[in-house]
């Protein structure tokens, strides 16, 4: 049984490290902007689906990664100029359903160049199981706790060490003051919309070896994601990608102690309950109230 | 006249299949576009006037789609005692659901509905023993009203009209009266709709209770004219084809409701043949309108002709509220 | 429910006791009490920040105090929630407008009248006999308020259309509506010019006498001692000075307070 429970948190670990990531794209976003985005699903499955297509079309790994992430951020980039700045000012529905618009126009867009077939991407350094105290590990999963780190560790350094950082922080404190003090507003909203589709991108090249991609993977995704960032404490990044892996090894409990069909309802039931008894989140949330 | 509009609507909805005799088009699609707008109306009544989003209204529909299916294959009931069920299973469902989700706010009560639409559809699914999962319910009876048995499709076409335009009805009279106005008011500003002795948390779940009454009604006719319910037809894209339906006309508009749910009805069953197009313009068209006309193009429309016409009488144009 | 004719009673009609209510660890409230009596104008005023407008904010439910008690014909109010405060006898207006713009200005001021209907959902969605005479009734009840704020005319305008200074009023008439014992009106002088804020004096002096007891957070000093009976002087959440205009405008400590200190009135 104890091996069993290690396995369960190895594997909840890795799908947290993904939640992380998204969560963490959702608060920058929501950080600079109070915009929920919606479609930061649809960057996870834009990173795995460009990518599988550019290593298909014979290109090596890390090229079509590093393309792969690129192209995302332009779409991050394209989203934030064309449906989030014209609407700038409205209110958090019309927001929401702007985001929502785009997420299904995206997932559109995917569905017309991919089609609807399940695809995937070969494990970074093959798929022989690693032995690690009577738990199976992927080496994929290395990949993933891995790379989470060292982007969780680069965002908290730009955050904290980086003028640029600090810019975008005193943005999501207090725009107008922001402003005052000679930071530019829409160049630090458009930072905070390529940073998390960078983000949510290289996420989703992370998991693709782990788990198929469609046109439609970013859905859950996303919303595990957004759930990760409320649990956390909307708005707190580092509490984002604490709720991430709370999230990710609560649902592996879930589905390995109650049922594999249910755990989409267990991680939902269990946000429900932060949102009706702690809905700040669990980690504290940023100093300015926006609710 | 305030009901003017609605006895024009009822006179165009009856008129429709006198003027296109056994055409599939107008009673399969009218239908369809019927349950629809009772859904629509619903959502509108806590989205657009009490201005309190719902992502996950599905679930109702669903939960008013089961109880008949499964009321009436299972356990035999009849379908009208079954419909009944549902409406009192969703209702409840709701009220206990209001109190601790309405106290939410902007965000936090989107994430929780999302969260509510999630669970019911995962429930669908895996409790196969109730719900036959995945595959669904099949062989559901036909409608009985007092011996009546609804069947062909015209007339159900004449069942759901006459359901829809008495949800419409309903809905013109609540948004017309003292419990309307209670909450429009908290949607315009809680602080002072408390000060006047709105009990503002009792006015939100009144219409979190009565959207998800008008859903379950469309779920119980769903079931019985489809004769068959699975889970695909209460997940989180129809909660979000549902909000688009009302945004999309205009919110805080009954028969901008109307239109939303009309519009979008028809446009998803002229890009059936584009069917891997039907995302790409669904998602196009809701930032559109929500970016170039965020009061909706029903109400966008009609004030631009209200304003149009004050303009050729000379008097003085009405500001936009 | 109906106003009641003011009663000859040495009770004061609001009377508040010890009243504390603290921000962090800074007293907005600093144990304020102060009475008044049935039918008076009673003004209360004081530099930004001295804790008139956190006064009302509890007064109303809105904030919950650490400690006192707000006692309203006889009875607690610390504790309740506004729309049940509401319901014993007191309205408010606000100092940032809070209409509901998504309406018209008859429909403002109808939702005034809310604890004077009955709200049957299914009566009102099935439009019973009942609801229907009871729409006339709200109506005329609301032309009424609109009337006595010489807004008549403007019934059936939506509520967003109207210039800042009928907004004000607007949210006067919606409060009357309510057939209050207590209006509390939270700097209505605000944003008006000197025609607007005459009126706006007329108008208060005619609330009064038509039973209403007024209470009134106001910067505007020649209002404020033009049309009150009694005044309050709040400083740094504490009563300074508690008197008839004549008192306080004597009173050596408000002047020093006033003159001494960098307080200016918005006059």
């Amino acid at each position: 049984m104890p091996e069993q429970l290690f396995q369960f948190l190895v594997t909840g670990i890795t799908i947290g490290s993904l939640y992380a990531l998204v969560g963490l794209g959702f608060a920058l976003i929501y950080n600079a902007s109070d915009v929920v985005n919606f479609a930061q699903g649809e960057f996870v499955m834009l990173g795995a689906m460009t990518a599988i297509a550019l290593l298909n079309a014979g290109l090596p790994l890390l090229v079509a990664a590093v393309i792969a992430t690129l192209l995302t951020v332009g779409v991050g980039l394209l989203l934030e100029r064309f449906a989030i700045e014209p609407a700038a000012g409205a209110s958090v529905v019309t927001t929401i359903i702007i985001t929502i618009g785009a997420a299904i126009f995206l997932r559109g867009v995917a569905l017309l160049l991919w089609g609807k077939d399940f695809h995937s991407l070969k494990p970074f350094s093959g798929d022989a199981p690693i032995q690690i105290g009577g738990a199976t590990v992927l080496p994929q999963s290395l990949w993933v706790l891995g790379v989470t780190v060292v982007l969780v560790a680069l965002v908290r350094a730009f955050f904290n060490r980086t003028l640029l950082g600090k810019a975008l922080l005193a943005c999501a404190f207090n725009r107008t003051a922001a402003q005052a003090v000679g930071i530019n507003v829409k160049v630090m909203l458009r930072l905070a919309y390529g940073l998390s589709a960078g983000l949510g991108a290289l996420a989703g090249i992370l998991i693709a070896p782990i788990t198929f991609s469609s046109y439609e993977a970013g859905v859950m995704l996303g919303l595990k994601g957004f759930s990760a960032a409320i649990v956390g404490g909307i708005g707190n990044p580092m509490g984002a990608v604490a709720g991430g892996v709370l999230l990710g090894v609560l649902e592996a409990l879930g589905a390995g102690l109650v049922s594999s069909g249910y755990k989409d309802a267990i991680a939902f039931l269990f946000v429900l309950m932060v949102l009706f008894f702690e809905p700040t989140g669990l980690f504290g949330h940023k100093a300015s109230e926006r609710v | 006249m305030r009901l003017a509009g609605f006895y024009a609507f009822a006179a165009a909805v009856a008129l429709l299949p006198a003027l296109f005799p056994d055409n599939y088009f107008v009673v399969v699609i009218g239908a369809s576009a019927g349950l629809n707008v009772i859904l629509a109306v619903g959502l509108n009544l806590l989205m657009g006037y009490a201005g309190q989003i719902s992502l996950g209204h599905a679930a109702f529909f669903g939960v008013g789609a089961y109880a008949s299916a499964i009321l009436t294959t299972r356990f035999g009931w009849p379908s009208l005692l079954a419909l009944a069920a549902g409406l009192l299973a969703a209702g409840l469902l709701a009220w206990g659901f209001a109190r601790p989700i309405l106290r939410l706010r902007g965000h936090y009560l989107a994430m929780a509905t999302l969260g509510f639409g999630v669970i019911a559809h995962v429930v669908m699914v895996q409790a196969t023993h109730w719900t036959g999962g995945p595959d669904g319910l099949a062989g559901i009876p036909p409608l009985n009203v007092l011996g009546w048995r609804v069947e062909g499709d015209l007339q159900w076409y004449g069942v759901i009209m006459a359901a829809m335009l008495l949800a419409v009805w309903l809905s013109l009279n609540l948004v017309d009266s003292q419990v309307g106005r209670a909450l429009r008011a908290v949607h315009g500003s809680e602080f002072a709709a408390q000060m006047m002795g709105v009990d503002t948390a009792r006015a939100k779940t009144q219409a979190f209770v009565v959207s998800a009454l008008f859903a379950a009604f469309a779920g119980s006719l769903f079931a019985h004219q489809q004769a068959f319910v699975s889970p695909d037809s209460f997940n989180l894209a129809v909660s979000v084809e549902l909000v688009t339906m009302v945004v999309l006309g205009g919110l805080a508009s009954t028969f901008g409701a109307v239109c939303g749910a009309i519009a979008l009805t028809l446009l998803q069953q002229g890009l059936v043949v584009f069917e891997d197009y039907e995302m790409l313009v669904h998602g196009a068209l809701l930032m559109a309108v929500m970016i170039f006309m965020p009061q909706g193009l029903f109400v966008g429309l009609t004030q631009a002709v209200r304003r149009l016409g004050s303009a050729l009488v000379g008097s003085k144009p009405p500001a936009a509220a | 429910m109906t106003a009641l004719p003011p009663r000859a009673s040495s009770l004061p009609l609001l009377a508040v006791t010890g009243l504390e209510q603290s921000f962090g660890g800074v007293m907005a409230l600093a144990g304020v009490s102060f009475q008044v009596a049935e039918g008076l104008i009673y003004a209360v005023i004081g530099p930004n920040g001295a804790g008139k407008t956190t006064l009302f904010n509890a007064l109303c439910g809105f904030y919950q105090p650490s400690a006192g008690s707000i006692r309203f014909a006889d009875r607690e109010l610390l504790g309740l929630p506004p729309y049940r405060i509401a319901a014993r006898g007191v309205a408010r207006t606000f100092q940032n407008l809070q209409l509901f713009f998504n309406m018209t200005v008859i429909e403002n001021v109808m939702v005034g009248c809310h604890l004077r209907a009955k709200t049957h959902l299914f009566a009102a969605a099935l439009r019973l006999p009942g609801i229907r005479r009871q729409e006339h009734q709200l109506r005329a009840w609301a032309m009424e308020a609109l009337e006595l704020c010489e807004l008549a005319d403007r019934a059936g305008q939506p509520a967003s259309a109207l210039p800042y200074g009928l907004m004000k009023r607007v949210e006067i008439a919606r409060a009357l509506a309510a057939k209050p014992r207590l209006l509390l009106l939270d700097e209505p002088a605000a944003g008006l010019n000197d025609t607007e804020t005459l009126a706006l004096r007329d108008l208060i002096a005619r609330i009064r006498d038509s039973g209403v007891t007024v209470l009134l957070v106001e910067h505007h000093m020649p209002l404020v001692m033009g049309v009150s009976d009694r005044l309050l002087v709040l400083d740094y959440g504490s009563v300074l000075a508690e008197g008839t205009p004549a008192d306080i405008q004597n009173d050596a400590r408000v002047v020093a307070a006033y003159l001494g200190g960098a307080v200016s009135y918005a006059v």
